[in-house]
């Protein structure tokens, strides 16, 4: 073992920044990184142990004692939930005879939970060894669990293939692409090269300006002017960086998913003008972990470029060099957040920087960098070949272009959608053929969970921003247990927990949130919560816990009457239940616990 | 006007804190002018004659008697005050709060380096001593609780004036020697 | 060279170099803003939050703020006196503080704060969740019970390679401070001196030594925090 590890770590030249891969390589082959690894690890890099153990205990898909030879990893989040992850799960522990957390005693089976891995069009999903399955029942989970027995490789157990590059040989993938409308930009015909080849026949500071006519706006969800973070990158001194986010953690979103499958040329070409106009030579396309099945298909990809010198040295015969590599992430939402994001890449712990500075000025290695959504650097593609004119006249005033929805939840038709900015909630419902709906989570668990009298309002950076999720929640549905609570639960384990308020008060909310469904509230915790929510909202490093409360404060607002209908109206309840806190000492000395009160 | 009653228990408490109402010292004369004690340690009076203004927990709870013991004391007081910070967070007692019962038990009787004596291995299980509670319970996690006043043993200073400003009706202004956790 | 500027506190006027971080400027002008994780010259972690201040309206952390020509800064308000109450509060309730035994007790930052704000019981629920003590190091205890993550040991103690001696363990409510066991063993005694005077509570202690200050000559027994910067510019 400790050759190979020792193998793995000069395979990354012995780099600290590349500890990530280091560990991620690591994991995979001896199912773990243990303790003894970590301490090889430590010694070859010269660092010391902590700092191993920092970024290894950070993600959710290390761990430190070895996984089954089948590690499970079941999404429990919101939609998965909705659409029948209980029944899966149930099957899963039965046939396994283990429940999720634990492994089975011949090491075959482990069971975990995760949260949403960017399959909400096609729920419940589960990983296996990093292969997607999905839409799971009962039935198809027996047949699962009868193949592990009989000992076939994970990717084996696909038989049939998604649509599009989803079949693509070096994919492989029972993965759908559900688009349900392709729009004038991203989703539009697609012929790599044409954009390259025109941004370098332009100057660099002509692409900005292209960029900045468009109003193209960030696509990841804060919405910042892209012309302009290109802008003020580009005017930094030295090295620069370019660093795409496809971590697409945001509960309910998966179009990243669609464009890295179907678009994943227009990606790295928008990447490469993206190089192009600040100045850089390097690029990282930050890959969540869920989405390891794409990653030889996007390696692929890139060689083609290079061979077609749409990257590499003299790109076209410019003189400008540029060339992508892929970082894997390995399970933390937060990465997702740019600093987080570059922090990771660097090998750490992804744990959000302060600003200033910013990314512009010092990002990847301390260097001024742009990070960037998949689908901007798409949009930015379709902006140099057509025009920033071309672009800014799609959309509304204020949200220029398109925007690609994923959606989900109660719908006929969950799936990508490529609209035009400027349409309301209620038009999206009959596009996607939604009925009797209780609600409509708008942006993500981040974002607003939106009520039927506000179904009037336009989804639009001015109205109702969002990076892509939407989630329709039926009138069935409970919306506190079902929706509120699992969000606050995704918060809770998801929180970086640097800051003394987003560590401590989503487990907080949480537990005033489960305290309320299970019937214990009162009218003050409603109170509580509304205000505590409030101080989280001002007093946290990142978005995470900027926005960690809107599941709460959102409902509280729009919702009231379901927290009321809930809650007592009394001044003071205990939570205190004799019965149960009595049974472990009662069991000790073998009393019955019935006899107290 | 007849004179606020005021009753006291020590619930999981080490009396440091009752003792800390007798360090008002002289002024303990002054108190008996003012007010009149019901059921308390001070005068040994064990169940409640009467109903009550005021009541003064000492302790948090850490077995089902003492539970049974602060809703009595809700039942017949106006106003509870937790004294000291065994009855606000738990105190010494709840440092085996996030330990299993169990492992608590075993080390108390069975394990422990004090326990070489317990040959049999006998647990304590007479049908009259109350059965301890998973972990130890602030005061206000069981019952209302209306005032505190921390410190280990809260200042006697902060007692007294905390106690005439109740029983006056005075504004209390602590000043900021009297507010400490130790 | 470095350029002036001038900003205000509460209307205050003050003046400050450009790039200052607000609390160090604050702290030169005579205004104290409460820090835990804070130290000068180290760099910010802004993982407390208890400096959260108003400027030009928004919220924001005065030790990564840098000061800036014109800034109107917001420090003594109800809401954030709230605010950094609550904080105060939930690290109460968040670790295991049982001041009347820890060392640190009358010279710790925290509690110095529950004493100027005077909370008298925190509104949170106490989690009571079960920390490890370490105390494998032959010249510290880390109480883990009374980590508050400041991240200042592992910003300023290395050993003289520059490797972390302290890191974070696992993330949200798993987090934890972890120490190298191998690397502490080599911890000088000034190095261990140091990383209990940088920890603003009682988790890092050292071994063989403790509870020297009497009750009544601590730091916080009659002082309140801050005082000493408030009144250096009176
Ligand atoms: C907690 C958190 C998670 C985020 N996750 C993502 C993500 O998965 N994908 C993404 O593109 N942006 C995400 N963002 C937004 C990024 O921080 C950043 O704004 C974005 O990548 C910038 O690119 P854009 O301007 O092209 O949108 C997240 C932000 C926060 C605070
Ligand atoms: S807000 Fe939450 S996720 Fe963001 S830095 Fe603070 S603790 Fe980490
Ligand atoms: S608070 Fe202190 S003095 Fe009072 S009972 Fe508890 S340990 Fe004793
Ligand atoms: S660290 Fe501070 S607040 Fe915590 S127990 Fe010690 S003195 Fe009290
Ligand atoms: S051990 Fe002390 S210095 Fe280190 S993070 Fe915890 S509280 Fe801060």
């Amino acid at each position: 073992m400790k050759d190979r590890i020792i193998n793995i770590v000069e395979t990354y030249g012995k780099d600290p920044g590349r500890l990530m891969d280091i560990l991620l390589k690591v994991q995979a082959e001896f199912g773990c990184v243990s303790h003894e690894a970590i301490t090889i690890i430590a010694a070859a890099l010269h660092m010391s142990e902590v700092d191993v153990m920092q970024t290894r205990s950070f993600y959710h898909f290390f761990t430190c004692r070895p996984v089954g030879k089948y590690a499970v990893y079941l999404n429990n989040s919101v939609v998965s939930m909705l659409m029948g992850m209980g029944d899966v799960q149930d099957e899963f522990e039965k046939l396994s005879g283990v429940k999720v957390g634990e492994k089975t005693a011949d090491g075959l089976i482990s069971l975990h939970h995760t949260a949403c891995i960017g399959m909400n069009d096609q729920e419940p999903a589960a990983l296996i060894n990093g292969v997607v399955f999905t839409e799971l029942n009962r039935d198809k989970v027996r047949a699962l669990v009868a193949d592990m027995k009989a000992g076939k490789a994970a990717q084996d157990m696909v038989t049939t293939y998604g649509d599009g590059n989803n079949a693509n040989p070096l994919m492989k993938t029972m993965v759908k692409n559900n688009i349900r409308k392709a729009g004038a930009v991203v989703l539009a015909e697609y012929c790599m090269g044409k954009g390259i080849a025109k941004a370098l026949s332009m100057d660099a500071r002509g692409v900005i300006n292209e960029v900045k006519e468009s109003n193209l706006r960030g696509r990841g969800g804060a919405g910042f002017p892209t012309g302009m973070k290109w802008d003020f990158c580009s005017r930094e001194a030295g090295d620069h960086y370019v660093l795409c986010n496809a971590d697409e953690g945001e509960p309910g979103t998966f179009k990243d998913r669609v464009l890295l499958t179907e678009r994943a040329g227009m990606l790295f070409e928008g990447m490469t003008i993206g190089g192009y106009a600040i100045g850089a030579k390097e690029g990282v396309l930050y890959l969540r972990n869920e989405y390891t099945y794409m990653k030889a298909y996007l390696e692929s990809v890139l060689s083609d470029m290079r061979s077609k010198n749409f990257l590499g040295n003299n790109i076209l015969g410019k003189g400008f060099n540029f060339d992508i590599r892929i970082q894997m992430g390995a399970g933390a939402y937060v990465c997702g957040e740019e600093s987080a994001l570059i922090e990771s890449s660097e090998g750490k712990r992804g744990e959000p920087r302060n600003r200033p500075p910013f990314p512009v000025q010092k990002g990847y290695k301390n260097k001024p960098t742009i990070v960037n959504n998949v689908e901007t650097f798409c949009s930015s593609v379709r902006i140099i070949e057509n025009g920033g004119a071309w672009y800014g006249a799609l959309g509304t005033s204020e949200s220029a272009g398109t925007k690609l929805l994923s959606i989900s939840g109660d719908c006929k038709l969950p799936g990508v959608y490529e609209i035009e900015w400027g349409m309301s909630i209620k038009e999206m419902l009959e596009m996607v053929g939604a009925e009797n709906v209780q609600a409509v989570q708008v942006a993500g668990p981040s974002g607003i969970c939106l009520p039927p009298s506000q179904f009037d309002r336009k989804i639009a950076l001015e109205d109702l921003p969002t990076g892509g999720s939407m989630i329709v929640i039926g009138k069935n549905r409970d919306l506190l247990k079902d929706v509120v609570l699992n969000f606050m639960e995704f918060f809770a384990d998801e929180s970086c927990g640097s800051c003394v308020t987003c560590r401590s008060f989503n487990m907080i909310l949480r537990n005033s949130i489960e305290k309320i469904v299970s019937g214990h509230g009162i009218r003050k915790d409603v109170e509580d919560m509304a205000a505590w929510s409030e101080i989280l909202r001002k007093t946290t490093r990142c978005g995470l816990g900027q926005t960690s409360s809107n599941p709460i404060s959102t409902t509280i607002k729009n919702f009231r009457e379901v927290y009321d209908a809930r809650v007592k109206n009394v001044d003071y309840q205990s939570d205190f239940d004799m019965q149960a806190s009595v049974m472990a000492s009662c069991e000790v000395v073998g009393r019955s616990s019935k006899v107290h009160e | 006007m007849s004179k606020p009653i005021i009753a006291t228990t020590s619930l999981a408490g080490c009396f440091g804190c009752h003792m800390s109402i007798l360090d008002i010292d002289d002024r303990i004369l002054k108190l008996i002018e003012l007010v009149e004690f019901n059921k308390s340690p001070i005068d040994d009076i064990k169940t409640f004659t009467k109903e009550c203004d005021i009541g003064i927990i000492e302790g948090g709870c850490c077995n089902s008697e003492n539970v049974h013991v602060l809703k009595e004391f809700r039942k017949h007081c106006k106003i509870l005050i937790s004294l000291g910070e065994c009855a606000i967070m738990g105190g010494l007692p709840a440092m085996r709060n996030g330990i299993p019962v169990k492992e608590c038990l075993d080390e108390a009787y069975l394990n422990g380096p004090t326990v070489g004596d317990n040959t049999e291995k006998i647990m304590p299980n007479d049908e009259e001593l109350p059965m301890i509670l998973d972990k130890v319970y602030p005061c206000h996690e069981i019952v209302k609780i209306d005032y505190y006043l921390p410190g280990c043993a809260p200042r006697a200073d902060l007692i007294w004036a905390a106690v005439v400003a109740l029983v006056t009706g005075d504004t209390l202004n602590i000043p900021y020697e009297l507010v400490k956790f130790d | 060279m470095s350029e002036t500027v001038k900003f205000t506190i509460d209307g205050k006027e003050c003046q400050g170099t450009k790039g200052q971080l607000l609390v160090d400027a604050a702290a030169d002008n005579g205004v104290y803003i409460p820090v835990l994780c804070h130290m000068r010259d180290l760099i910010p972690a802004g993982s407390c939050r208890i400096c959260t201040v108003k400027i030009n309206g928004r919220n924001m952390a005065a030790c990564t703020t840098p000061v800036e020509e014109g800034m109107a800064i917001e420090n003594n308000s109800d809401e954030l006196t709230d605010i950094r109450k609550a904080i105060v509060e939930m690290l109460f309730v968040e670790g295991n503080h049982f001041c009347p035994a820890c060392e640190k007790s009358g010279n710790c930052d925290l509690q110095a704060l529950g004493y100027k704000y005077q909370m008298m019981v925190p509104r949170f629920p106490y989690a009571f969740e079960r920390r490890d003590m370490d105390a494998t190091s032959p010249k510290i205890f880390l109480e883990r019970n009374r980590c508050i993550f400041c991240k200042r040991c592992v910003r300023v103690i290395k050993d003289n390679e520059g490797r972390s001696i302290f890191a974070f363990k696992g993330r949200g409510t798993t987090l934890q401070i972890n120490i190298d066991k191998t690397l502490a063993a080599t911890m000088s005694d000034e190095l261990a001196q140091k990383a209990m005077d940088i920890c603003p509570v009682g988790c890092i202690l050292k071994k063989e030594v403790g509870f020297i200050d009497p009750i009544g000559q601590r730091k916080y027994d009659k002082k309140v925090i801050g005082s000493d910067i408030e009144n250096n510019h009176q």
